[in-house]
């Protein structure tokens, strides 16, 4: 850990640059929480914008998603495991969440790794042990490997419903929304981590984009927003790498190849983004036996939602947090509308719990 | 005698007669409760601190205590922090049928133990047994009564200024138990259960000018203090920096997706004082062995009335909310 | 995109793996770390090493780095 001395010239070197109104965006939701937390917003100039994007998983999950799988947890026999983040996070209807649900009976279980699912069901064979799947890059190798392992062991009662997006079309999509005003993107470190600087080069080569691969610790992030913003200054978009510790230029091969292995990319439907195709991980045809999905024939509707949420407009940044009128004063994260503001990822939950003064 | 509690054990006839005398009496015996009366008769008089505390803990044992040694420390601790000095405990337990009679006594045994060093007497107590599936393995409820010793002037005395400080480390016993629960494996993580009786005793007798104390249990740390500032005309600022917490346990909150300062204690105090006393205060407290890594963690402030502010390393400041809901655990 | 710790590599069993930090141990699968050897420090999310870490910072030699030194002065 860096001393803060860095911090302080890395703020000053920010102060110096050439820039009149910028706005940067970053894409990951833990990026979100640790920008919040170390208060970086109110450290930089104020002319730099530091915009939270679609970069929490279970946010960008659209709200019939989510009912699927309210709906799902009360089938008889199944147990429905899941990240700690999902619990509280509620579907078309206020208040209605997995925890919720299993307070009405829905045998829901917290895990920290798929491989935990996999052993509950390993453990209670008369059990049917669903996976809840919610990620990015990030969690879907592992998610795909527990997966394989359940085939190995010859299980029948293991199956994965999987909610994993990709992040390059969402940042594609993103990109071709009318009004879109971010000059650099900060990059999520840990999804670089397996699709390495390559799976970023997208960016310069075909957007003029420049993109900074960012680690999660506060001399990290102001680094990166350093080299970001020193780039869009100079007019040379490029991707650097500031977190070479854990990021290499090719990514993690193995996990890739997994990636392949288990899944194929398919349309999926992104709250605040619409139908965006090839960019859901969906199991391919020979693991259907293990897709939750088919065993449980899920086919989420278009749910509409009355409760006047605006979480589609904070994930694409077009509002800030504390823009939306339900920010604190009806949606609370005791209370949510949305996932935003319940997700420990979401730029809502962030807002609200490290508001500074 | 059987093993297993059975459902004979709650009913009141022969079964429940030999659990009081074999397992009960024996380890806590005195004036009071051996007469087996309805309810306890007990000197007193003056102002007297009542407290209750029910146990639901889940595992019933976990390193550094367990839910007998919970369930003495803390009314022991409520009691306390009224500024009163705690004598005697009711006992309630509510025994899920098939609860080995082992498990039982352990627990029976570490509540005796808890119960002698904090010098408390259980002086009543009642004992139930719910159909299996009914009840979690075991609950205790234990309700306590002491005299009071020190007039506190409470939130109504704390002025801009004063100081905030701990007893000790932050976070123990909220990771200790969710390591356990984790079924990671071994970590050393002790929960601090510990009465904190001796060592508000040595912190309301020192001359120094104390306005309120209080047991930072679930909601953690900054639950308590938001808890002091909610509605009030002052605000708190924290030092993040001056937070005591032990690095393996910031570590396994990392590796649970938890917090140290949303984690429960339960064998450490928050205090406010006076700002010139401070010093002294914190060296009183250092003396006694609950409070050897006490620290001044913050200050009462004028602004930010209401609230509770941190102020982090790079010297942001930011608002510190209440435990919204149980902490669930991040990995995603 | 999700919280991530560095852990020691303790034992190594095929795939499954035990990591450690300041005496915490863990399960670890390492699946997408190649030839893993005890000692190594690697980079765990949701149960799985996503890489290997140097164990000193690799920062100095990049240019980024010298870039951002050059800057900072």
């Amino acid at each position: 850990m860096r001393s803060d001395e860095t911090c302080r010239k890395l703020l000053e070197a920010i102060a110096d640059l050439p820039l009149g109104e910028t706005q940067i965006m970053e894409v990951c939701g833990t990026h979100t929480m640790a920008i919040a937390e170390a208060g970086i917003r109110s450290l930089l100039p104020k002319q730099i914008r530091l915009i939270s994007g679609p970069g929490c998983p279970v946010c960008v999950t659209p709200p019939e998603d989510i009912d699927a799988v309210l709906e799902l947890a009360m089938e008889p026999d199944v147990v429905l495991t899941s990240y700690g983040d999902m619990l509280r996070v509620p579907g078309s209807r206020r208040g209605d969440s997995l925890m919720r649900r299993r307070a009405l009976g829905a045998d829901v279980r917290i895990v920290y790794s798929p491989v935990d699912a996999v052993e509950i069901a390993a453990q209670e064979p008369e059990k049917q042990v669903v996976f809840l799947g919610v990620g990015f890059e990030t969690t879907a190798p592992g998610t795909a490997a527990a997966l394989l392992t359940a085939k190995e062991r010859g299980l029948k009662n293991f199956t994965v419903l999987s909610l994993l997006k990709s992040v390059e079309p969402a940042l594609r999509a993103l990109m071709a929304t009318e009004d879109f005003a971010v000059s650099g993107f900060l990059c999520p470190g840990h999804v670089a981590t397996i699709i390495g600087e390559a799976g970023f080069r997208f960016l310069p080569e075909e957007y003029r984009m420049p993109g900074v691969i960012s680690g999660f610790e506060t001399e990290e992030i102001l680094t990166a927003v350093y080299l970001l913003l020193r780039q869009i200054a100079d007019g040379t978009p490029t991707i650097q790498n500031a977190y070479p510790r854990a990021v290499r230029p090719e990514g993690n091969i193995l996990a890739k190849q997994m990636l392949q292995r288990a899944f194929t990319l398919q349309r999926a439907n992104w709250r605040g983004l619409g139908e965006i195709p090839q960019s859901g991980f969906a199991l391919r045809e020979e693991l259907s036996d293990y897709d939750a999905a088919k065993r449980f024939r899920i086919h989420p509707g278009q749910a509409v939602l009355q409760n006047g949420c605006r979480c589609g407009e904070v994930i694409t940044g077009k509002l800030r947090p504390r823009q939306c009128p339900l920010f604190e004063r009806v949606c609370t994260p005791e209370d949510p509308v949305g996932p935003c503001m319940v997700s420990s990822e979401g730029a809502c939950a962030a807002a609200y719990k490290y508001q500074e003064i | 005698m059987d093993e297993i509690i059975t459902l004979d054990y709650g009913s009141g006839g022969k079964k429940t007669s030999r659990l009081i005398e074999q397992y009960i009496l024996p380890g806590f015996s005195n004036p009071a409760l051996d007469v087996l009366g309805d309810g306890a008769l007990i000197p007193g008089s003056g102002t007297l601190a009542f407290s209750t505390d029910s146990f639901v803990v889940d595992p019933l044992f976990f390193p550094g205590g367990d839910i007998g040694k919970l369930a003495i420390c803390g009314t022991v601790n409520d009691i306390a922090m009224c500024g009163a000095e705690p004598k005697f405990l009711s006992c309630a337990l509510i025994i899920e049928e098939g609860l080995p009679m082992q498990t039982l006594e352990r627990v029976l045994q570490s509540m005796h133990d808890a119960a002698k060093k904090a010098g408390v007497q259980i002086v009543t107590g009642d004992t139930k047994v719910v159909d299996r599936g009914r009840g979690d393995k075991l609950y205790i409820n234990t309700a306590g009564i002491g005299y009071q010793k020190h007039a506190l002037a409470g939130l109504a005395a704390v002025r801009p200024g004063d100081a905030v400080l701990v007893s000790g480390t932050v976070g123990d016993h909220g990771t200790g138990v969710m390591l356990a629960r984790s079924g990671m494996m071994e970590g050393e993580i002790r929960s601090d259960c510990a009465a904190l009786n001796g060592l508000a005793e040595a912190m309301l007798s020192c001359g120094a000018a104390v306005r309120i104390l209080r047991d930072p249990t679930r909601g953690g740390l900054a639950t308590t203090l938001n808890e002091f500032t909610e509605g009030q005309n002052f605000g708190i600022e924290l030092e993040e920096d001056a937070v005591p917490v032990r690095p393996e346990v910031r570590s396994a909150c990392d590796l649970l997706g938890l917090e140290p300062i949303y984690c429960a204690n339960e064998g450490k105090l928050v205090c406010i004082c006076a700002k010139e006393d401070a010093a002294r205060l914190l060296e009183t407290m250092k003396q006694v062995p609950e409070g050897q890594n006490a620290a001044v963690i913050g200050r009462v402030t004028e602004d930010a009335a209401g609230r509770v502010v941190m102020r982090t390393a790079l010297g942001g400041r930011r608002i510190l909310q209440k435990l919204a809901g149980a902490q669930l655990p991040r990995i995603c | 995109m999700c919280l991530a710790v560095p852990l020691k590599l303790v034992e190594i069993n095929g795939k499954d793996a035990v990591g450690e930090a300041l005496g915490m141990r863990r399960s670890v699968r390492v699946d997408f770390i190649p030839d893993p050897k005890i000692g190594d420090y690697v980079m765990v999310h949701a149960g799985f090493a996503i890489e290997r870490l140097p164990e000193e910072q690799a920062m100095d030699d990049l240019e980024t780095w010298e870039e951002l030194q050059h800057a900072l002065g």
